[in-house]
């Protein structure tokens, strides 16, 4: 900077500001390819962002302007019967999810590994329930779950046990919703953990079998470490993933039987839509937002120290 | 299958002793074509070539076969003959796995009674829209980013980034009231294609995977267009665009997929029933419709997607791969 204007001849002179004019033109142009993108952003990312925290402290109706009322909102929400549920149930599924859609995939993605046939089918059939709507699949398991005539009773039935009232009963709702789950978002992690499983060099293995390693200890000690980023990445993905559960509930069992499904984005939903105070809704909104944003926040800090 | 049975001159006996020791005692039977030992796993490749580890890879083969379809393919089975059932038959105990007549009124009656048509129509307006005016938004942002390199583009990239720290669902109320009443503009976009389509634009992961693929592009071939004065605009085009259609492929995909499988946001923008998206539509009325006519609804809605994964599988699962080592 300094060098260059030093030399103050006409040359110089002259450059400066085709320089500065350049430099204007080129931040307009950029600013003009990124202004739609800008639009977009603040309209529907930025500032629902900021709206969420202003909402939480207010009380709206959108016809008088809107009052700031502290944290009655959150007391409403805390009080409510259904919020203590809500919190343990969405940590529930999202434990029992875990243990379904996190530990099946990565066994399944080892086996799979393992085989030398029937790998496209495979690898075809497990993703297929993922490219279906999640409408589609929610729907097709409500009716399985049927007590009456669903397939899962019917199964069940043929091997003459007694059939379950899955969707109706207290002790079998939540777990019935982490079967659908389970069942159309596994493949994705299957197939991560399969390409992450691809990538682990076949030395590693013949050093761990010199050394007499078994099967077993050769996943325990090559397998594992080896894609220990990725399992890491995929559980806080995932956590943040199930802990917004909303479609199962939604559509299964309205949060029943006695509040056994209700999780904290559907009783979000219901505080909006259903008892018309959205206020308080985005109160709840808040503390799900704080409590993912602690996960998110350590994913990012994994997936950049790693990967890049 | 073969390996398995046919052992022909074989004592009872041996299969259970260590493999290893007895290559000597049988030389005059041809060799088994090995198991593909090309790439190294877990499992030892002497080990898997021993007649002990061909029995164990084989069973195991058939045994994860047979449990994939089952698990996976056979609800796809039941759900498509499920659909050609009379209510009658379908609640009859025990079930008939074949239907007694394959009729495809079900199918009629859902195409009408649930007005697919309109539903997937819509549904194909919303996909497509979100599609192009994601391509275009997104596409022209990270351009600019990377190759503009305008002042406090670092800045924008990190807002845009910081999107992606925030689940969608905890901020679905605010949106939802941007959407009702877009601030200045006083608009209100509730029932209409811009509600799936701006929000679908503002997608930090498509930024940033643009930008990162943009990034890899040498500077020098920019710099020959632009000595040979093509505008930003023209390089974008016929310089950019060209050389980057495998991540252009991802993010349509991802796109285009996401639009269609979304549930919640179409839920709460598109009340209206007429503009509804497929999966809101079947939802809405699957209460009041009898069991077989839903399943056909099931089965229609799905077909797209499932056609689209049939043609699109490698770009997405690029895309599911980009989306799992992103940093």
């Amino acid at each position: 900077m300094t060098t260059a204007s030093i030399p103050v001849t006409s040359g110089g002179r002259r450059r400066e500001p085709t320089r500065l004019r350049r430099l204007v033109q080129r931040n307009v142009t950029a600013y003009g390819f990124l202004c739609g993108a800008l639009i977009c952003f603040a309209f529907f990312s930025w500032y629902p962002m900021i709206r969420e925290v202003i909402l939480s402290f207010q009380k709206t109706n959108f016809v008088d302007p809107p009052k700031w009322v502290g944290l009655a909102n959150f007391r409403t929400v805390v009080n409510d019967p259904a919020f203590g549920p809500a919190w343990v149930n969405t940590a529930l599924f999202t434990v029992l999810a875990l243990l379904c859609g996190y530990g099946v995939p990565f066994v399944t993605a080892i086996v799979l590994n393992e085989l030398r046939h029937a790998r496209a089918y495979l690898r075809f059939v497990v993703y297929l329930p993922v490219m279906l709507p999640p409408a589609v699949s929610v729907l097709l398991f409500q009716w399985f779950y049927n007590p009456d005539y669903g397939l899962f009773n019917q199964i069940l039935g043929f091997v003459h046990l007694p059939g379950l009232q899955w969707l109706n009963s207290t002790s079998t709702a939540l777990i019935s919703l982490v079967i659908v789950s389970t069942w159309m978002n596994m493949g994705s992690g299957t197939l991560i953990y399969l390409a992450a499983l691809q990538t682990i060099p076949s030395e590693l293995y013949e050093a761990a079998e010199l050394d007499g390693a078994g099967l077993f200890k050769r996943i325990r000690h090559v397998t594992i470490p080896q894609t220990r980023l990725i399992l890491l990445v995929m559980l806080l993905l995932q956590i943040v993933a199930t802990m917004q559960v909303f479609i199962e509930p939604y559509l299964l069992t309205g949060g029943g039987p006695e509040n056994a499904t209700v999780s904290v984005v559907y009783l979000m939903y219901q505080y909006a839509f259903n008892f018309g105070n959205l206020n308080a809704g985005n109160a709840l909104g808040l503390m799900l937002m704080i409590v993912l944003m602690v996960f998110s926040a350590i994913y990012l800090r994994v997936s950049r120290d790693n990967t890049v | 299958m073969s390996n398995v049975t046919v052992m022909p001159g074989r004592p009872a006996g041996t299969s259970s002793t260590p493999a290893g020791g007895d290559h000597r005692g049988r030389p005059r039977r041809r060799p088994r074509k090995p198991i593909n030992t090309q790439f190294r796993t877990a499992v030892s490749p002497h080990q898997l070539n021993t007649t002990r580890g061909r029995i164990v890879y084989w069973i195991v083969l058939v045994v994860v076969v047979v449990s994939f379809t089952a698990a996976f393919v056979f609800p796809l089975y039941w759900m498509i003959t499920g659909a050609m059932k009379s209510t009658e038959e379908l609640n009859s105990i025990p079930p008939t796995f074949l239907p007694e007549h394959f009729s495809f009124d079900g199918y009629l009656q859902a195409w009408d009674l649930l007005d697919l048509g309109t539903l997937l129509g819509n549904t194909a307006v919303y996909a497509g829209g979100a599609w192009l005016l994601t391509l275009a938004v997104d596409v022209s942002a990270a351009y600019a980013l990377s190759k503009l390199r305008p002042a406090f583009g670092k800045v924008v990239l990190a807002l845009m980034l910081s999107t992606l720290m925030i689940p969608p669902m905890v901020i679905m109320l605010p949106a939802y009231l941007t959407v009702k009443d877009v601030p200045f503009f006083h608009w209100n976009l509730l029932n209409t294609p811009w509600a799936i389509w701006l929000p679908a634009a503002a997608n930090g992961f498509n930024v940033f995977l643009l930008k990162r693929f943009f990034d890899s592009i040498p500077r020098e071939l920019l710099e020959a267009a632009e000595i040979d004065g093509a505008s930003p605009l023209r390089i974008l085009w016929s310089v950019v665009m060209p050389i980057s259609r495998p991540i252009l492929g991802v993010v349509s995909i991802l796109t285009v997929v996401n639009v269609w499988r979304d549930f919640v946001w179409p839920l709460l923008v598109l009340p209206d029933s007429e503009k509804m998206s497929v999966s809101i539509g079947i939802a809405s009325l699957s209460s009041q419709m009898p069991q077989n006519v839903l399943v056909a609804s099931l089965v229609i809605a799905s077909i797209p997607t499932i056609v689209v994964f049939f043609l699109f599988q490698r770009h997405i699962m690029a895309g599911l791969t980009a989306g799992s080592l992103k940093g």
